[in-house]
This record gives C-alpha cells, sequence and structure tokens, in this order.
C-alpha cells in the first residue's frame, strides 16, 4: 500500500492532538488552577482506558487467551517488564493454541 | 504567601537548561531506550500488518510519538478511515500528559517558553518517570527531559523502521501468537497504572461498562465509554 492523502492527514491530527495534551499541561497551568476532582480524573483516565481496550478483548477470547492474558499481567506485575511480560503473553498464547 | 521551605528558594535560583543536563538525560535513558526499541519494533511490525505503509507507520512514530495510543489506533485502522474516532481514542488515551505537564509546571515555569514547550513534546511516560526521579534526587536541570526525550524518540521512531521491514517478511501473524501481541501489550501497560486500592472499582467500572459496550454498540465505542465510565467513577470516589 503506498502513502495516501487521508492515512497521513489522520496521522498529522493526531500528532497536533498529542502535542496538545503534552503542552497542554503547562499551558492550562500557568492560567487556571485545577480542581481537586478535575486532578482526580486526569490521574484515573490511563488505566480505566487501557481495561477498557483490554477486557473485552479477554473476555471475547478462549481459553488460550485468557491463561495467556492471566500470564502476562502476572509477569508484567512481578518482573516490571515490558517486553518479558509481552514475550510471555505471546509464547503461552502459542503454546496453548498447540495443545488445545 | 508561599511556605518558606528552602527547597522552594533554592528551586527558582538554580533551574537551568543546559546541554550538560540534556546530556545527562540522554546517557541515563539507555537502558530504558533498549526496552522501548524492543517495545517499537513490535509496532513496527504490528502497524504492517494492520495495513499502514512503512512510511506512514515511520510518520506516525515521529510525530505522533505516544507508544499506547499508537497501539491503540492501529486496531481502528481501516478502509475508509474513521478518522474522527482514530483521532478522538488518540486524544484520550493521551490525556495523561495534561497531568504530566501539570506537575513539571513549577520546574518548567521558570524556563523560557520556547524552551519549555519544545521539551513539552518529548513528555512520553518513561521521560516523564525518569525526569520526576532525578528531580526527587536534586536535579535541577530541566534539559534531562530533553534529552531523555530524545534518546527515547531516537529508539522509538529506529524501531519503527526495523519493525516494519521484519513486518514485511512475516507472514499469518496468529500462527505465531503474534495477534495476542496487542492484548499483551495493554495488559503490561495497564498492570504498570496500577497505583492502589483506589483503582479497584474504577476499572471494575471501566471493564464492565466496556464488555457491555463492545456487545451492543459498533465500532471501538467501547473504548471511549468504558475508560469515561471508569475515570468519572475514579474522580467521584475522591471525595472521601
Amino acid at each position: 500500500m503506498m502513502t495516501d492523502y487521508q492515512a497521513v492527514l489522520t496521522i498529522a491530527c493526531m500528532a497536533v492532538v498529542t502535542y496538545a495534551t503534552r503542552a497542554g499541561g503547562l499551558w492550562m497551568m500557568s492560567r487556571v488552577t485545577l480542581s481537586k476532582r478535575m486532578m482526580a480524573w486526569l490521574r484515573h483516565v490511563p488505566g480505566t482506558v487501557l481495561m477498557a481496550i483490554v477486557a473485552p478483548a479477554v473476555l471475547s477470547g478462549g481459553f488460550a487467551e485468557g491463561v495467556a492474558g492471566l500470564a502476562t499481567a502476572l509477569v508484567a506485575w512481578r518482573s516490571g517488564n515490558l517486553l518479558l511480560a509481552l514475550a510471555t503473553g505471546v509464547g503461552v498464547v502459542w503454546g496453548a493454541r498447540l495443545v488445545l | 504567601m508561599r511556605p518558606a521551605r528552602s527547597q522552594d528558594q533554592s528551586l527558582k535560583d538554580l533551574v537551568t537548561f543546559s546541554l550538560s543536563g540534556a546530556l545527562a538525560g540522554f546517557r541515563k535513558s539507555v537502558p530504558i531506550a533498549l526496552s522501548v526499541f524492543a517495545y517499537g519494533l513490535v509496532f513496527g511490525v504490528l502497524a504492517r500488518q494492520a495495513g499502514l505503509s512503512l512510511a506512514e507507520s515511520v510518520l506516525m512514530s515521529g510525530l505522533v510519538f505516544a507508544g499506547a495510543s499508537q497501539f491503540a489506533v492501529l486496531g481502528l485502522w481501516a478502509s475508509p478511515l474513521p478518522i474522527g474516532t482514530i483521532v478522538l481514542t488518540t486524544a484520550i488515551i493521551n490525556l495523561r500528559h495534561l497531568l504530566m505537564g501539570a506537575v513539571l509546571y513549577p520546574w518548567f515555569s521558570r524556563l523560557r517558553p520556547a524552551a519549555a514547550y519544545l521539551t513539552s513534546f518529548f513528555i512520553v511516560d518513561e521521560s516523564w518517570a525518569l525526569t520526576m526521579g532525578e528531580h526527587a534526587r536534586g536535579c535541577r536541570d530541566a534539559a534531562f527531559l530533553l534529552g531523555s526525550g530524545i534518546a527515547l524518540f531516537l529508539a522509538w521512531v529506529g524501531a519503527t523502521v526495523a519493525g516494519g521491514m521484519v513486518g514485511d517478511v512475516l507472514q499469518d501473524p496468529s500462527r505465531w501468537g503474534l495477534d495476542f501481541a496487542f492484548t499483551a501489550v495493554f495488559i503490561a501497560l495497564l498492570v504498570g497504572f496500577w497505583k492502589g486500592k483506589a483503582d479497584l472499582l474504577p476499572w471494575v467500572v471501566a471493564a464492565v461498562v466496556a464488555a457491555v459496550a463492545a456487545e451492543l454498540l459498533p465500532g471501538k465505542w467501547y473504548i471511549l465509554l468504558g475508560g469515561l465510565a471508569g475515570s468519572l467513577t475514579g474522580a467521584m470516589q475522591n471525595d472521601d
């Protein structure tokens, strides 16, 4: 597939909104004081968004995906190593599909 | 009427933005850059499988430079492109940068605006966490974040190129379990965001709302709905 106009436009828009979130924190603080509730909301955004991505994927998958998901979470929790956790998840799902 | 803490006084005097600070940030980020590189390889491979050209995936890594959101939009990449959904998803996932920037503000407000806003491009989870750690240890050179961010940027973009080339060769990813890589990346990232019991209820709400919405609604609206429901729950329970 060649680079097309739609894709480049989409990427440019993503870049603009992402930079706005980065510069926005500095900009905002120079003008307003965030309420405690706003801060609490922002603090909860990343985790809950990731959970919203993960939960349906795991729940709609089969047994292999469920086991691999648990293994991934366990390794990520114990080791704190993203790559090790990723490798574990992919390895377990690969193995479980061979066995099942 | 600020409290007369000596740290505040010294902060005012000592905030710098120097080349040596940037070099220190770069050097200290090399180990993290290696893991970012490996993670970027995965992005490069998956981006090709999602239908992006090599040039497009590199453009995205260079301009957006935000891993979690880049992985998320690959799941939305289809023809015709749902631009609105993709941009909204990107914005929501990256909202956390607002908080990071807000935390940096007392420090970065002492810099020239050009330096502060240039450096803010390089705020990512890893560079920010490393920089805050240095700050806690007494580092007052704000260019540390710039150097750290540049190291991670080079790793991320370089890995996207390398991964994209591998992705051209790799056929049938599900045979190697690689289709699960998406989910595994998010699970691993998610675990890192766990800060304690206060997260439990918001996360359960996010999971339940997302699972129900995924059944009932078309497309990827469940991500926004689950994330909003969960994070608002978190904001509400903060009352006590």
